[in-house]
């Protein structure tokens, strides 16, 4: 494996996985579901001292 | 007293290494180890105890290694300081470097630096993730006392390091200039604090994991993978000073890159950034603006900072395409930058009438801005055509010191304040009022150093580039050092300026210590009424 066919994969495939991991990433941080989760875990230095 | 046979097998080492050794510098080296398994000895045989009792330590943090941290980065912070204003010193006045070697800008200048980021910047980062994984885990410090191991086996990296470079060891690599016995000591070390942080963290009573944790855990393990792969050296000797990299070329000047801006933004970004998602909620009681901003902040941080270091190659022997991709990934760092900044400065929202009254949230909300403000610079200064203006000139020092000290100096500041009536039980601090004179007095410090350094900065970058209509340069070096002058006094007195704001912490730690209140009106009130 030469370094272009590393660059070609890197520019397409690799570019395209990246960005959907990132997006998929931001999605589930954002989720209406984990508010509740989020806001327990904001608190955590709350709890005790 | 288990440790007594150990610590006299590491005497013994010494001892043996001092006497076989290739160099005086070896030499001298091994004596500052022996004198420190003695002290080791010492301390732990007084200590001994033979009474049966019983152990109550799990129901508590353990804080004294805290408080020790927070004592030695207030040491280390004026150490570095001092040694930072005496070489901006000879930069003005070159007379200064006293024509002996131990007094060189060459020497000093790698004290300052390693005083200032791993002596100080290293205690704060250790001594606040001991206090708050404790908190946020809801559990004590794993693996009994080998928190004091970390806390005095990196003062012993420190010492050796600081010798080190005043007798000049060095491997010449910029902020890992210890030669490989000590980096060698260093990972021993490292290897600990992962152990006992990753420890606490699997005895958490806590099901999840703060972020502040997050970003102190990348901090442990990035340092170590870093400090590995950029110190690979092949000794001369065995029990001798001087190695040799085992890369050469650009590829030990990438390697030495990527370690040294990871160096910037896993040691004194993520790490620190660690301390600010605690201390800021703390400090404002209230959660931090968006604890999922915060988790976004975290992934997208951590995987664009380690391709930024080819940034610092540009226009060099190192292949187009990896310095493209360097600028690249410094741009694209904006985003995460910016979102944590606005995340630290939001958790504010409601309640900025504090401002009015609490220096030390003052001093935090300060030492945010110039993080917003240097991961802006510095992006823009990554960019190839901007680069070429920048580069080598004293416009890089003044943004790495609008970075050090606005941002990790002023957050460790805060943090030393939070910490010390909290670790030594005090109602509150000796004098708030202070803390706001060290707050303006490192403030105005910095637009001072930035500023002159700015101006230097271009003024060098636009001498050099400066052709003549034959196509000779019309600047000679030394005529671009000599008109310097004045911005280098202008600079030295922004140093002093943060080095007395840095006396005035030790002196209010000190009377908070001993449990003093300074008679004082409170902040916020005006004088008229303070002094009726």
């Amino acid at each position: 494996m030469d370094y272009e066919t590393l660059r070609i994969f890197a520019d397409s495939w690799g570019l395209v996985y990246l960005t959907v991991v990132f997006v998929a990433v931001v999605l589930w941080a954002f989720r209406p579901g984990g508010k509740k989760h989020y806001e327990d875990a904001a608190n955590i230095p709350f709890k005790e001292d | 007293m288990g440790l007594i046979p150990i610590y006299a097998l590491g005497l013994l080492a010494a001892l043996l290494a001092a006497a076989k050794a290739q160099d005086d510098l070896f030499a001298a080296h091994a004596w500052v180890f022996a004198i420190a398994c003695t002290i080791a000895i010492i301390s732990t045989a007084k200590r001994v105890n033979f009474a049966v009792e019983h152990d109550t330590s799990e129901e508590t943090y353990l804080d004294s290694v805290v408080r020790a941290g927070v004592i030695a980065t207030v040491f280390w912070g004026i150490a570095g300081f001092l040694v930072g204003v005496i070489i901006a010193a000879q930069l003005a006045y070159p007379a200064l470097n006293f024509d002996w070697p131990f007094t060189n800008f060459g020497r000093l200048r790698p004290l300052h630096t390693s005083a200032v980021i791993f002596a100080f910047g290293g205690n704060a980062l250790i001594c606040t993730s001991f206090y708050i994984i404790q908190r946020t885990c809801r559990a004590r410090l794993a693996l009994g006392n080998t928190a004091w191991f970390v806390f005095w086996g990196y003062q012993l990296f420190i010492v050796l390091a600081a010798t080190g470079y005043l007798m000049g060891v060095t491997q010449s690599k910029e902020y890992a200039e210890p030669e490989w016995y000590v980096d060698i000591w260093l990972t021993i070390v490292w290897v600990a604090y992962l152990a006992v942080f990753m420890g606490t963290l699997f005895k958490r009573k806590e099901p999840h994991i703060y972020v502040a944790n997050w970003f102190y855990l990348s901090f442990i393990v990035t340092v170590a993978m870093l400090h590995l792969v950029n110190n690979m050296a092949v000794p001369v000797s065995f029990l001798g000073s001087k190695s040799y990299p085992v890369f050469a070329g650009v590829q030990d000047a990438l390697t030495q890159w990527w370690y040294g801006h990871n160096a910037v933004g896993f040691f004194l970004t993520a790490g620190f950034l660690g301390m600010m998602y605690y201390l800021m909620p703390k400090q404002a009681e209230r959660p931090v603006y968006s604890y999922r901003l915060s988790i976004v902040h975290f992934w997208s941080l951590i995987f664009l900072y380690i391709w930024a270091g080819p940034h610092h190659l540009h226009y060099t022997a190192l292949p187009d395409w990896a310095q493209t991709l360097g600028m690249v990934f410094s741009v694209m760092l904006w985003m995460p930058s910016w979102g944590g900044m606005i995340n630290g400065l939001m958790t504010l929202s409601g309640a900025w009438d504090k401002l009015r009254t609490d220096p030390i949230l003052r001093m935090m909300v300060v030492s945010i801005a110039f993080y917003g403000m240097s991961t802006f610079e510095g992006p823009m200064m990554s960019i190839k055509s901007v680069n070429s203006l920048s580069h080598y000139t004293d416009w890089t020092i003044g943004h790495v010191h609008s970075g050090a000290l606005g941002w990790n100096g002023m957050i460790s500041f805060a943090a030393v304040y939070f910490l010390v009536p909290r670790l030594w039980d005090r109602a509150a601090l000796y004098s708030p009022r202070m803390v706001n004179w060290h707050l303006w007095l490192g403030t105005l410090g910095i637009v001072l150093y930035a500023a002159s350094m700015w101006v230097s900065g271009i003024t060098q970058g636009l001498m050099w580039r400066e052709y003549d209509d034959q196509g000779f340069l019309v600047n000679s070096f030394v005529e671009s050092v000599s008109v310097l002058h004045p911005f280098y006094v202008i600079r030295m007195l922004g140093g002093v300026l943060f080095l007395a704001g840095a006396f005035l912490m030790v002196w209010n730690v000190f009377m908070t210590i001993k449990g003093h209140t300074r008679d004082e009106a409170p902040m916020g009130s005006t004088v008229a009424t303070a002094t009726a």
